[in-house]
């Protein structure tokens, strides 16, 4: 995403004008925007104008429309960002007060701007937004999905790509496989047409050109992570290297991206572990889910050593990082990013003030995970917040029978 | 073209309906009555008197517009004509009832020319008439076999028309079928000009013509349908229209045999005739003279009814034994699709019962081909308590990877005579091929080819062997730690277990460490209580007895930890490879201080085991494969509970879809039935197979198993627990989910909470969480499962 105009004033309030230009752009918009929020960006609506003899036509026009944001509406598999609200200029075509679903395009810019009420009815830009926008805000420019992983196991692969923000599954692919049996060649047969089926799906999911003329363009090929209990996944290379040497050559040049790793089973839970396997850690090495991952693992050996020096939930938290237990000296604050994408402002407030005193205050670390990542994931099973103390705290039964 | 014809078809009937809603101008109808009476007056009158129906009186009077000299004329006419016609026609002109002159030209014998045996006196032949013809309608029409039920279908159309016709008095009536070609209906632009009519002549004539317009275009075209084909239509109007009922189809049809035998010409005009509408008649009915009117419109019905009968009957029957034209070419080309033959046959035979079957046959020709498979109805356990059986018992051999599992039980498979002499030749031949002579008992039961070039066993295989008292299945499941949720598989299938154990030094060790006490403790929570340990590989420790007697004392102080009774607990020292203590006593002097019983002779000791029976059907689905080229579609696994028979309707869930058991086997023998605790293989059929996945559970519609996607269990912690990702096992169901709460950490022997909602639960403790899953997975209390996370067994337990 490139930032094209930051006007952002020291109390909180302004706006930025983006240009989102790849996928991924669209997940941080998700994180960036929220209902009651101020979005400006351009729009194709359907006009239907009545006559006065009563026929109606119907024009789509383009229009530049400004909305009050009621409801975000993301799609993580197309990578499609839908911001509903009540448009608040008024057009030619439009009356203020209608409402209308923005469509946010790529390349195509949009206006953020968030005020500060005096009621507290908007929070204006607070650190976590300003973080996740400088996180939006890529300055180096080249922040691709940077691995492809397919988990697999007998007649079962997801396809999933890795980025630097968030892990899509972009394909299930299940088939019955027979299982072995008294003489009979069924198994071999059905892996054959397992693994073929999971490599055109796979081809077609990172739109590899399987051509022999296409690999003059060089273009440089993600790593392929073939994950999977047993012997699947190198079953599965093997069968690459077979197509690569008989019936497809453009294959070869996918060759020298495949890893392959071992991991506990085809589900994608098993993602993190493939993440740790040490041939991924030199392919992906300071990738932020690698980071993501050591921290989570990190949290839940503390935990599992039972030294009381590692919590979790969010009123155990709270109670640490009261008692000064999250603060300089290795505590650190893990937060999902969900909590802050919540509808409720108030819900919202009371975790950026958290992080804030974190930080500001106690001095100690905080690492706000994507909830669209593995780690995320085991994070938010967690309650979406965890903390690693400064010295063993034991708390007090907080009676938390009462749900 | 005949589809075409079907929608034809379809019109027509929607016209007949519609033409009962129409109603004519009352005042016309009350001109007509008059016009009638007075050409029926003038008719009878005239010198020769001539008798001519009402409908036909009409019939004229509109195609002269109310001109009652010119419809007598033409009527007398007609009936000259027809006299001298009827001498030279083989098809009898229908009479209309009540008319006796035209009994006279009426050949009974013609008309009962394919039922010989009746050779009606000529001076019955009125009684026979004035008879209502229902039961005799078989005896005019369709083929000998099927003519029973045409009738009643026949006289059930008629009863409804004549239930229609009460309702409606002056329904319109067919065409009489002896109308001359030359009388082709004229629209008012043919009429003549010149004749002086009345305004009310004109506006009768106009409003009669009316309805016309409409009517018109459907009946030539049905009457365009070439006549040889019309044999055929009566079969796709039903397939179109399948639900219609079977009156409706038997209807429909003698209206269209009965309209593709009519001359062109003969246009049913009567049918544009609409009747007084009720609001009309309560108008003004008084003065129609609604007493005389009504009786006769009843008796135009009944005649009317008789009309149609006699139309079917002229029509030239098909023989419904043979199947038409198209079935030919539908079944010809399911034959030839092969799997389909028994669906096809069923079809041909639905055929041959008839039009009353039509639309079951209907059923039969749509594109899944339904199978019907008759159920014995047997007593299933009452039979299986009947049947002379050897006791059965399933084992699951397991141990760590490489203590020589397949080998032991290729070994016992080979000794029993399981697996002849020329196979094992083969597979040590092959083996030593490739440099794993070793290998070769292995690969009795290590089948796959990867699992052979590898040597090591990735999933589970079953295979059967009896002793003199029992029949044995081994389940076989790998030892590598990626495959244990193969072994899962197995274990769930398994009675007791067989716990193989490498003595080697450094081995058994290691061991230790890896599956086998993970094996073990899988079993025990799965609930197998007893366990055979078998001490292998005991000839490269020459039989050291010392060795035996301290891998002894540390299995059983570790499975009396994991819950197994002392008693359920037995070792036996072997060697698969050579085959010492498995079915024969070693003669290895150095093995013979053991004195205890071989292998084979400790697997006899285990006791029955005793399966639910009378509880609703649960099966696990093992494997969905092709059976061959007979069973294009069957799955395999144990029955956990309930009773299976040939025939019966099962249900496939979590997908929900129904499927018919067409056969099934038990322990690879053909069988009519089965029970808990059997491993079966069901052919099925009447289901895609994307409706089946290994773990699937299959029950009966009555009693299905819910699913569920979330649940509390009380578990046996392996590993620290605490909310995260872990995969559900339960026998081949493997499933992601998450522990989403830690309830509670109970106390092992009272059950009792000891901390509620704890952080973690430790190694050991036992505790109740709540599993949340990603999809409905069918799992029903109690179940016991299995919670794997990263590769290692976490936890298990039972469902709460």
């Amino acid at each position: 995403m490139r930032c094209i105009k930051n006007k952002i004033e020291h109390n909180g309030s302004g706006a930025v004008t983006l240009c989102p230009d790849e996928p991924e752009d669209m997940w941080h918009a998700y994180n960036l925007i929220r209902p009651g929020d101020i979005l400006r960006a351009s729009a194709i609506r359907r006009v239907t104008t009545v006559q006065d003899t009563g026929s109606t036509s119907s024009a789509r026009v383009h229009l530049n429309l400004i909305i009050r944001v009621k409801n975000l509406d993301f799609d993580p598999q197309s990578s499609q960002l839908h911001v509903s609200g009540q448009i608040m200029n008024e057009t030619p075509h439009t009356k203020i007060g209608q409402f209308h679903t923005l469509d946010l395009e790529l390349n195509r810019n949009f206006t953020l701007e968030k005020e500060v009420g005096s009621d507290g009815e908007g929070i204006g830009w607070d650190s976590i937004a300003i973080e996740s926008l400088k996180d939006a805000v890529d300055e180096g420019g080249k922040r691709r999905a940077e691995a492809i992983a397919v988990v697999m196991q007998e007649g079962l692969a997801h396809i999933c790509f890795i980025g630097q923000f968030q892990t899509i599954l972009k394909q299930k692919i299940e088939m019955s496989v027979p299982r072995k049996r008294q003489g009979g060649g069924d198994h071999d047969k059905g892996m054959n047409k397992f693994f073929k089926v999971t490599l055109e799906t796979l081809l077609r999911q990172m739109e590899f050109n399987t051509s022999l003329t296409s690999g003059a363009n060089n273009e440089a090929v993600r790593p392929v992570l073939l994950a999977s209990p047993g012997f699947v996944a190198s079953g599965f290379q093997k069968y690459i290297q077979s197509e690569a040497s008989t019936t497809t050559p453009g294959l070869k040049r996918l060759l020298p991206s495949l890893v392959v790793v071992h991991s506990a089973s085809g589900y994608t839970n098993s993602l993190s572990e493939v993440l740790q396997s040490p041939a991924v850690k030199t392919i992906l090495a300071d990738t932020k889910y690698a980071r993501e991952t050591k921290l989570m693992d990190d949290f839940l050996e503390q935990l599992r050593k039972e030294t009381n020096k590692a919590t979790y939930g969010p009123r155990e938290v709270e109670y640490a990082v009261e008692q000064g237990a999250v603060g300089r000296g290795g505590g650190v604050l893990i937060v999902s990013n969900r909590l802050f994408r919540s509808q409720d402002i108030a819900e919202r407030k009371r975790w950026v003030s958290l992080v804030d005193r974190v930080r500001d205050v106690e001095g100690g670390d905080v690492r706000i995970l994507s909830s669209d990542h593995e780690s995320g994931k085991r994070l938010e099973g967690l309650g979406g917040i965890a903390a690693l103390l400064t010295f063993p705290l034991v708390e007090p039964d907080l009676d938390s029978d009462a749900e | 073209m005949s589809r075409h014809r079907i929608k034809d078809v379809d019109y027509d009937d929607d016209d007949f309906y519609d033409d009962d809603d129409v109603t004519a101008d009352p005042e016309e109808q009350e001109f007509l009555q008059q016009c009638t009476t007075a050409v029926l007056q003038q008719l009878n009158a005239g010198q020769p008197s001539v008798t001519a129906t009402k409908e036909e009186v009409q019939d004229a009077l509109w195609h002269y517009y109310n001109d009652i000299e010119k419809s007598v004329n033409y009527l007398r006419g007609k009936r000259e004509k027809e006299a001298t016609k009827l001498q030279k026609s083989k098809i009898q002109p229908v009479p209309a009832y009540p008319a006796p002159s035209a009994t006279a030209h009426f050949s009974a014998a013609d008309f009962f020319r394919d039922c010989p045996w009746l050779n009606i006196p000529s001076h019955r032949i009125s009684d026979i008439l004035i008879e209502p013809l229902y039961p005799r309608l078989g005896l005019l029409g369709g083929a000998p076999e099927s003519g029973g039920k045409l009738s009643k279908l026949a006289a059930l159309a008629a009863a409804r028309k004549k239930k229609e016709g009460e309702k409606a008095p002056s329904q319109p009536e067919t065409s009489t079928p002896s109308t001359p070609k030359f009388e082709q209906p004229k629209t008012s632009s043919l009429d003549h000009p010149g004749t002086a009519r009345s305004l009310r002549d004109r506006l009768a004539a106009s409003g009669r013509s009316t309805p016309k317009p409409s009517e018109s275009p459907a009946p030539l075209r049905r009457l365009a349908t070439p006549n040889p084909n019309s044999h055929l239509t009566p079969k796709r109007p039903e397939s179109d229209t399948k639900k219609s009922s079977a009156s409706e189809v038997s209807e429909s049809m003698q209206r269209m045999v009965l309209e593709a035998r009519e001359p062109e010409p003969q246009q049913p005009v009567p049918t544009i005739q609409a009747e007084p509408s009720e609001f009309a008649r309560v108008l003004i009915g008084a003065a129609t003279g609604p007493t005389a009117a009504e009786p006769r419109h009843h008796l135009h019905f009944n005649s009317s009814d008789l009309l149609r009968i006699y139309g079917h009957d002229h029509a030239e029957p098909f023989d419904f034994a043979a199947p038409s034209p198209d079935d030919v070419v539908l079944n010809a080309q399911n034959t030839a699709k092969g799997m389909k033959s028994k669906s096809a046959a069923s079809k041909s035979a639905a055929i041959k019962k008839g039009q009353s079957d039509l639309a079951g046959g209907v059923k039969d020709l749509s594109v899944e081909d339904k199978v019907t498979v008759k159920s014995k109805n047997l007593d299933v356990i009452s039979e299986y308590k009947k049947s002379t059986r050897k006791r059965s018992a399933n084992f699951v051999v397991i141990g760590h990877v490489d203590a020589g599992k397949s080998t032991l039980m290729g070994r016992l498979l080979a000794d029993q005579g399981a697996i002849d002499q020329r196979t094992l030749d083969r597979y040590r031949r092959e083996a030593e091929k490739i440099g794993k002579g070793s290998f070769a008992l292995a690969w009795v039961l290590d089948q796959g080819s990867e699992e052979r070039a590898r040597g090591v066993t990735i999933d589970i295989a079953t295979n059967q062997f009896e002793t003199d008292k029992t029949a044995f299945t081994i389940v076989d499941a790998p030892g590598h730690r990626d495959f244990v949720p193969n072994m899962i598989a197995g274990a769930s299938q398994a009675d007791f277990a067989v716990l193989v154990i490498d003595s080697s030094v450094g081995k058994f060790e290691s061991g230790l460490k890896g599956q086998t006490k993970e094996h073990a403790l899988l079993v025990r929570s799965m609930g197998v209580q007893k366990i055979v340990v078998a001490v292998n590989k005991m000839d490269t420790v020459q039989w050291d007895h010392e060795r035996f007697e301290e891998i002894e004392q540390q299995i059983s102080a570790f499975l009396t930890t994991a819950g197994f009774q002392e008693s359920n607990i037995s070792f036996v020292p072997c060697s698969g490879v050579l085959g010492d203590n498995i079915s024969r006593r070693t003669d290895d002097p150095h093995a013979s201080w053991y004195t205890g019983r071989t292998l084979i002779e400790e697997l006899e000791t285990s006791e029955p085991y005793t399966h639910a029976l009378e509880k609703p059907l649960r099966m696990t689905i093992g494997d969905v494969f092709r059976g061959g080229v007979q069973s294009p579609l069957s799955i395999s696994g144990r029955i956990d509970a309930g009773s299976l028979q040939m025939g019966d309707q099962i249900l496939i869930m979590p997908s929900g879809e129904t499927a018919t058991v067409r056969s099934l086997e038990v322990d690879s023998e053909p069988s009519d039935w089965a029970v808990a605790g059997q491993n079966v293989v069901l052919n099925i059929a009447n289901i895609d197979p994307i409706h089946l996945r290994s773990g699937d559970v299959v029950c009966r519609p009555s009693s299905p198993i819910p699913t569920i996607t979330s649940f509390t269990a009380k578990v046996l912690a392996f590993e620290h627990l605490m909310p995260m990702q872990v995969d559900v096992h339960r026998g081949r169901l493997h499933v992601p989910g998450r522990i989403s709460k830690l309830v509670a950490s109970l106390d092992k022997a009272s059950g009792a909470a000891i901390k509620k909602r704890p952080k973690i639960v430790g190694p050991g403790v036992v505790a109740r969480i709540v599993v949340e899953m990603d999809h409905a997975v069918p799992l029903e209390a109690p179940t016991r499962i299995v919670l794997r996370a990263g590769g290692s067994t976490v936890a298990a337990g039972l469902l709460e």
